[in-house]
């Protein structure tokens, strides 16, 4: 066991024990732990495997930036894939295995792969494999490749949330330079939030482990925050800002534990000052993704933080003058600690899945662990997203903030800055929107380029295999830009994103291209920051509020009276009454309403009212048909275009006097409806002369469809004359229904008799109970949508979307006169002259006919032509049912050039099998009208 | 997530807003002849600018339909103003 | 130096440390003059250089590329490769580009991973069920492949999906097009790319246009970072910017742009191998060869040239993917993306002239310009060597936009593009 737990070091709680099981061995941890630094403490160094060639592989970094450790954890019975062991924490009974490893990380049996490694460099895959085809072999490696199992239990209860919040200044990172910036603008006024995605403040403050402002960084951390909160300010610990987006928006995912979803945080911050620190980057030399290679700065973390020594023989390899400040923290620890000038040797780790050593400058010094560090490199993600720039910074050999994002400001470590009280002289001026001084870093780092020259493999990205020979052949291969060398070699498209491999990355390529950092440029920085679960973006769109369903106010009396609801449109309807088969339902409802009458619950049907001395130049201007004609108290049957010509809804308008017009779309229109004729009312016409009023939520209305329709409405007594001679098909009447006003139409979509009785929302119980009672005895029954659509295509009654598609213009439907004869400008009205829409070849709306006691043909069946040399679709079939009335089958159909088909036999052509049908009129019930103007 | 100014609501989630279409276009006059370029330019042809942009939007809970100008590159707004012609004010 | 790639050049060069493999293609300088040059170094600007190459023997072509190459949609997309499509006319553009793609990888000596999982579009109502009946037979008729499943059958296919029956939208069942599938994005660019070079093409890297030089009333010319560039006839193939070029060069274009997004999760073990997408979710997903979801939606609703994501489809596309999948509730997200995509009147792409002697276009494919690769490039080929049309591409001319003829995939099979 080369690492080890120090009592009394750390922050983590060294008097609980938690106990966990790790590829099926037991250990223990303490509360404060994370996954990660519990292992090592147990002097666990294989953690995982690489993912291309099963290599071992150990922690490297403490947070984030470690590409490692990756586990499936299950506890209390739930499983969750690919867990960061670097930023998981421990809880007692979890159950910890590693990935893509069989059995153990330890003795894993794919470990093989590493032996044909030679035959496998990056981008092998597409030189081989080709033949005979790429699916022959894509199965095992499939297989092969991948992380964690993902369960397909569904776990209850992991749910995210939101917030919403907005602040005067947002503060990314609680290290030192976040606190001072978040306490210096609480203090002066600003409502601050600060997050910090460790559970502790502090951020690298104990991993240096000295005093600041003569404090123990415990105390002074504490100080902090509370002249934060006394002053009003917020801090969010756990909490990881992972995207910044347009409007200054950023997204904060909070960590409720392992087993909770996090919650999503959306702040919008008039400004947002980053103190998102630096983290430690790797040296590239041979076998450096050995188990017990870490990072310098991974090390005092574990210590500092989880009291973990990571070893007790170490060799420390640094290009930068923070080697020997590290080297004696571990040195007080109790480690024998030797620091290597990485500049000054080629070095190599020695050993197999235990490091034994490392050679340097042609000697063996021996060595349980290898600390190593290749500078710093400021976390500057945030920043890119936001559209900041980035400068390289020659002296520290990095990428730092440059010009800035609106309302951003970057202060401390992430600038470069890595001397304490300069960053919080930084952070104090970013806080208060004064000029960020800039001062020389103590910090020093030597330029260090990877040695192409010694033999060995060299890792760039440790957990996706990539070796210095990975991007070599890239560019030997004319890879050369960084997005190609990224995509061809998986550099940096591991589970951290580059965080560890990006720069060493570059810096090989550098290296190679003979160009300098900033020459080969960056790749680009995405969100999320951070692995997010799809659950945080979920919100309240779950389950039956994704996309909610409108109810109507009668649902309960539909229930009652057996109604199968169904959705409709956008809305939760009756389908039909009743608990037996759902056939025998629909055409008991159909009969009844042909001999007897149908009570309909209409409610979802558009009434968007248009009024305004300008109200008919405008209906009739939106409207295909000519409206300008129609009376007060009529009511006219037409269709709203699109500016394309294409029949977009079909309704009726009723004028109800002269300014004011009531038009009643489709159900499942209403919105688009309403907004197309805002459109036109205030983009086109004089906004003041006509006004347009959605009351579809005002009022509810009941249908009475069929011979006993006069009969029922006699008994409600509304107030009208009902008489044939005194209330014709399609003309309005207003009356009264429970001293209230009642609104009735004589139109009819079944073809019989039909009136719709519209009243006031808290009227509906009322009418639905009245027309009940008041019809029952004379044989109506309660229909539901199912049976009104067999009723109207009886009659060859449209539903626009599905008798129409994205073509049909109002003449493939016999209505032709407007576009004849209308003088007056409509919407779509030139369209409907394109060589497209004077086409001989236009698909026409038809009958069809079967035999008798045939099945019906299926929805959706082309109606083909055999001339060529395969079937070609002249059309298809959009309506099909048994006809209860008629006692056969029927169905509505689009066919090219269809009218003058007319009683000619087209075949029917179903997934391969033909029928025959005779081409009829649409209209095969009641064709001379004698029923719907009884 | 966005925000947007309706000019009667004040600024705005961007999921209340819908977009109408490209500001400027005016639909051609069908009472007298209207030639089939003039038509297709009408219902096809976008400027599209890859920046600087002038849209007509609406605002759905209130139903205003106004102008607003947009940078579509960097999504920064710019302005907007009332969609009504100016002397009818 | 090894040309020819196989499982035995990479054996032979596995012991030379594959220090013998040549680039993939050349960084030429460019050439003051060419036959015919493509601006666009993505997809279809790298196969019709190709097929011009091959298919017309003509070999002095540039490519102009602003960036780096398959940097644009081509590297953005989510790789899906599928030809359910309703009209006759769609079906043969996009059959055409299925076909060319089975042959692909070994037609340019590079694997393309073209996997033919299936591609299923689900079914979850009685309305959707009768639509998708409509589309089969439209697709079976217009010469591909479709199939309808019943809920037992996805089931079978992807048992990961939702299907009980309080889902907010339950499983009916699904369209399925066998040979659909996914292909390695990436390396179609760059199949092309090294293929196109091998057959002398230039592909000019790092080189935008900025100005295009018109003579006459004639295209002659383009000024570029690298310096002005002749050829006699010019191919554009710029999805996302092609309004840009088109104000350049001052002509009119049916094109609005959008953001489309994309994800990406973390590598998981084998989860589900067909593609599946559901209109009614607004979502769709595959798992790729390394073991991430590959997961998108709809278009972005403010219009946009921005390539970076933005939160309201994000919530939209992943709460409807959860409903979809809720399994996938846990599955981290590692990369969010997004491309700009051209989107037409009709949702089909536009080739043909530009309305300027001498400049054509290759545009508009909304979200689907990846799958149509092989057969864009092929067709556009065609169009620039012999100035007409292949039959295949007639359809697709921008005159539709006056004639009305308009191909009106989205209004007619409800599929998303």
């Amino acid at each position: 066991m080369s690492s080890s737990r120090l009592p009394g070091y750390g922050l983590i709680d060294h008097s609980k024990t938690l106990a966990f099981q790790f590829d099926g061995k037991q250990f223990q941890g303490h509360p404060g732990d994370t996954l990660a630094s519990a292992l090592l403490a147990n002097g666990v160094r294989i953690i995982a495997r690489s993912f291309k060639y099963h290599r071992p592989r150990g922690v490297w970094g403490a947070w984030f930036d470690d590409p490692n450790a990756i586990f499936d954890v299950s506890l209390n019975g739930i499983k969750i894939p690919n867990c960061a062991g670097a930023t998981t924490c421990l809880r007692d009974g979890m159950r910890v295995q590693s990935v893509n490893t069989f059995p153990t990380a330890q003795f894993d049996v794919k470990a093989i792969l590493d032996w044909f490694s030679p035959f496998l460099p990056a981008g092998f895959y597409y030189k081989t494999f080709m033949w005979p085809n790429w699916h022959l072999f894509e199965p095992t490696i499939r297989k092969m490749a991948g992380l964690g199992k993902l369960s397909e239990e569904i776990t209850e209860n992991y749910q995210s949330d939101q917030i919403h919040q907005n602040c005067d200044l947002l503060v990314v990172g609680g290290g030192a330079a976040g606190l001072v910036a978040a306490s210096a603008a609480a203090q002066s006024g600003q409502s601050v939030l600060l997050v910090e995605d460790h559970n502790i403040a502090g951020g690298g403050l104990y991993r240096r482990g000295r005093e600041i402002e003569n404090q123990p960084p415990g105390h002074w951390v504490e100080q902090q925050i509370d002249a934060i909160k006394s002053a009003g300010g917020q801090l969010l610990l756990a909490t990881t800002a992972f995207g910044v987006y347009d409007h200054n928006l950023v997204a904060l995912a909070e960590d409720r534990g392992f087993g909770r979803a996090p919650r999503l945080w959306k702040i919008r911050a008039k400004r947002i000052v980053m103190t998102t620190g630096a983290i430690d980057r790797p040296l590239t030399f041979v076998n450096n993704d050995r188990p017990g290679v870490m990072s310098v700065e991974g090390a005092l973390e574990f210590l500092g933080r989880y009291g973990v020594l990571a070893g007790r023989q170490i060799a420390l390899l640094s290009n930068n003058n923070r080697a020997e400040p590290s080297a004696n923290l571990l040195r007080e620890a109790g480690a024998n600690v030797r620091v290597l000038d990485a500049t000054q040797g080629s070095p190599a780790a020695i050993g197999g899945k235990i490091l034994r050593g490392i050679e340097f400058a042609a000697q063996t010094i021996a060595c349980d662990t290898i600390l190593a560090s290749g500078g710093l490199t400021p976390v500057v993600h945030l920043w890119r997203q936001a559209g900041g720039k980035l400068d390289w910074d020659e002296k520290i050999s990095a990428f730092i903030p440059g010009k800035p994002p609106n309302n951003m400001v970057a202060a401390g470590s992430v600038n470069g800055t890595f001397d304490l009280e300069e960053a919080m002289a930084e952070a104090r001026a970013a806080a208060l929107d004064l000029p960020v001084p800039r001062t020389d870093s103590s910090f020093q780092v030597k330029t260090l380029s990877p040695d192409r020259h010694s033999t060995g493999r060299q890792w760039i990205d440790f957990q996706h295999d990539v070796t210095l020979k990975d991007i070599e052949l890239a560019a030997r291969e004319n890879y050369a830009s960084v997005e190609h060398l990224k995509r061809y070699t998986t550099l940096g498209m591991a589970s951290d994103q580059g965080k560890t491999s990006n720069m060493a990355g570059l810096d090989a390529l550098a290296s190679i291209q003979n160009r300098s950092i900033p020459e080969v440029g960056t790749t680009t920085f995405r969100p999320p920051f951070i692995p997010v679960p799809l659950e945080l973006y979920r919100g309240a769109h779950r389950q039956q509020l994704l996309h909610p369903l409108k109810r109507l106010i009668l649902e309960p009396e539909h229930r009652a009276a057996g109604a199968a609801l169904g959705e409709y449109g956008g809305w939760l309807r009756p389908a039909w009454y009743g608990t037996g088969s759902s056939h025998e339902a629909i055409k008991q409802e159909v009969l009844a309403a042909r001999n007897n009458a149908a009570i309909i619950d209409a409610s979802p049907l558009g009434k968007i009212e248009i009024l305004g001395p300008d109200a008919e130049k405008f209906v009739n201007f939106v409207f295909y048909n000519t409206i300008s004609t129609l009376k007060p108290g009529h009511i006219r049957y037409g269709f709203m275009l699109s500016e394309r010509g294409i029949i977009f809804d079909d309704g009726v308008v009723t004028r109800i006097d002269e300014n004011r017009f009531i038009i009643s779309c489709s159900s499942s229109h209403v919105d688009s409806v309403n907004r197309a004729l805002e459109g036109w009312r205030q983009d086109g016409n004089d906004p003041d002369s006509v006004f347009v009023h959605d009351t579809t939520q005002n009022w509810s209305t009941i249908t009475i469809s069929g011979p006993q329709a006069r009969k029922i409405l006699t008994v409600l007594d509304l107030g009208v004359d009902l008489s044939p001679e005194a209330f014709p098909h399609m003309s309005f009447r207003q009356g009264n229904f429970a001293s209230d006003p009642a609104r009735i139409s004589r139109v009819s979509f079944t073809g019989d008799l039909s009136y719709e009785i519209s009243v006031p929302l808290s009227n509906t119980s009322l009418l639905w109970s009245a027309v009940i009672s008041s019809g029952k005895p004379l044989g109506a029954a309660l229909v539901g949508v199912e049976a009104l659509a067999i009723l109207r295509a009886e009659k060859g009654y449209i539903f626009v979307g599905k008798d129409t598609d994205g073509e049909t213009m109002p003449h493939d439907l016999g209505l032709s006169i407007p576009r004849m004869r209308k003088k007056t400008p409509f919407v779509g009205d030139r369209a409907l002259h394109t060589l497209t829409a004077n086409s001989e070849n236009r698909r026409q709306l038809v009958g069809l006919l079967i035999g008798k006691d045939d099945e019906i043909l299926t929805t959706g069946a082309h109606l083909i032509e055999n001339s060529g040399t395969r079937p070609r679709s002249i059309g298809y079939v959009t309506s099909s049912y048994h006809s209860p009335t008629l006692g056969h089958p029927i169905a509505l159909a689009l066919l090219e050039k269809g009218t003058t088909l007319t009683g000619k036999t087209v075949p029917v052509w179903n997934q391969g099998e033909t029928r025959q049908a005779k081409v009829v009129s649409p209209c095969l019930f009641d064709a001379e009208g004698g029923r719907l103007n009884a | 997530m966005q925000q947007f100014p309706c000019p009667f609501c004040g600024l705005r989630d961007e999921r209340e807003f819908h977009f109408a279409g490209e500001a400027g276009k005016m639909r051609p006059d069908t009472s007298g002849e209207v030639t089939q370029t003039d038509w297709s330019r009408y219902l096809n042809s976008y400027k599209n600018r890859e920046g600087k942009a002038s849209e007509v939007w609406v605002h759905l809970p209130c139903q205003e339909y106004f102008i607003m100008h947009r940078d579509t590159l960097s999504m920064k707004v710019l302005g907007t103003e009332q969609l009504r012609r100016q002397e009818e004010i | 130096m090894s040309n020819t790639y196989s499982a035995f050049s990479l054996f032979k060069q596995a012991f030379r440390g594959h220090q013998g493999w040549q680039p993939v293609w050349r960084n030429p300088e460019p050439k003051p003059e060419y036959d015919i040059i493509i601006i666009g170094g993505g997809g279809h600007g790298l196969a019709t250089a190709y097929y011009l190459a091959k298919n017309h023997g003509i070999k002095n072509i540039a490519v102009l590329e602003k960036g780096w190459l398959g940097g644009g949609n081509t590297g953005r997309n989510t790789t899906v490769i599928r030809s359910n499509y309703f009209y006759p006319e769609s079906c043969a553009l996009y059959d055409l580009s299925v076909r060319l793609y089975e042959n692909l990888s070994r037609e340019l000596n590079y694997n393309v991973m073209f996997s033919q999982r299936g591609m299923m579009v689900l079914i979850h109502s009685e309305a959707e069920m009768e639509m998708a009946v409509r589309g089969i037979n439209a697709m079976k008729l217009g010469g591909t492949d479709a199939q309808l499943l019943d809920a037992d059958g996805v089931k079978k296919r992807a048992p990961i999906l939702n299907f009980r029956q309080d889902a907010r939208f339950p499983i009916h069942g699904a369209l399925i097009q066998e040979r659909g599938g996914t292909g390695r994005h990436d390396a179609v660019a760059w199949g092309y790319a090294r293929a196109a070079d091998r057959l002398g093409v230039d592909i000019i890297q790092n080189c935008e246009v900025t100005g295009v030089i018109v003579e006459g009333g004639r295209v002659t010319g383009v000024e570029t970072s690298l310096g002005k560039i002749r050829a006699s006839r010019f191919g554009a193939a710029i999805a996302g910017h092609s309004s840009v070029l088109a104000e350049m060069a001052g002509y009119d274009l049916p094109i609005q742009s959008y953001a489309l997004q994309a994800f990406v999760s973390e590598p998981l073990k084998p989860v589900i191998d067909v593609v599946a997408f559901t209109a009614a979710y607004g979502a769709y997903f595959s798992q790729s060869d390394k073991g991430g979801l590959v997961m998108g939606g709809g278009l972005d609703r403010v219009p946009s040239y921005g390539q970076r994501g933005n939160m309201p489809m994000q919530e939209a596309v992943l709460s409807g993917l959860i409903e979809f999948a809720p399994a996938l509730a846990k599955v981290k997200i590692l990369r969010q993306w997004a491309g700009i995509v051209d989107v037409t009147p009709d949702s089909s792409p536009v080739i043909g002239p530009s309305g300027i002697d001498g400049l054509y276009l290759n545009c508009g494919w909304g979200t689907g310009g990846f799958k149509a690769i092989p057969a864009g490039g092929y067709l556009f080929a065609h169009l620039l060597a012999t100035g007409d049309h292949h039959e295949i591409s007639r359809p697709f001319d921008p005159d539709r936009f006056k004639t009305a003829r308009l191909i009106d995939e989205g209004a007619a099979s409800g599929i998303a593009h």
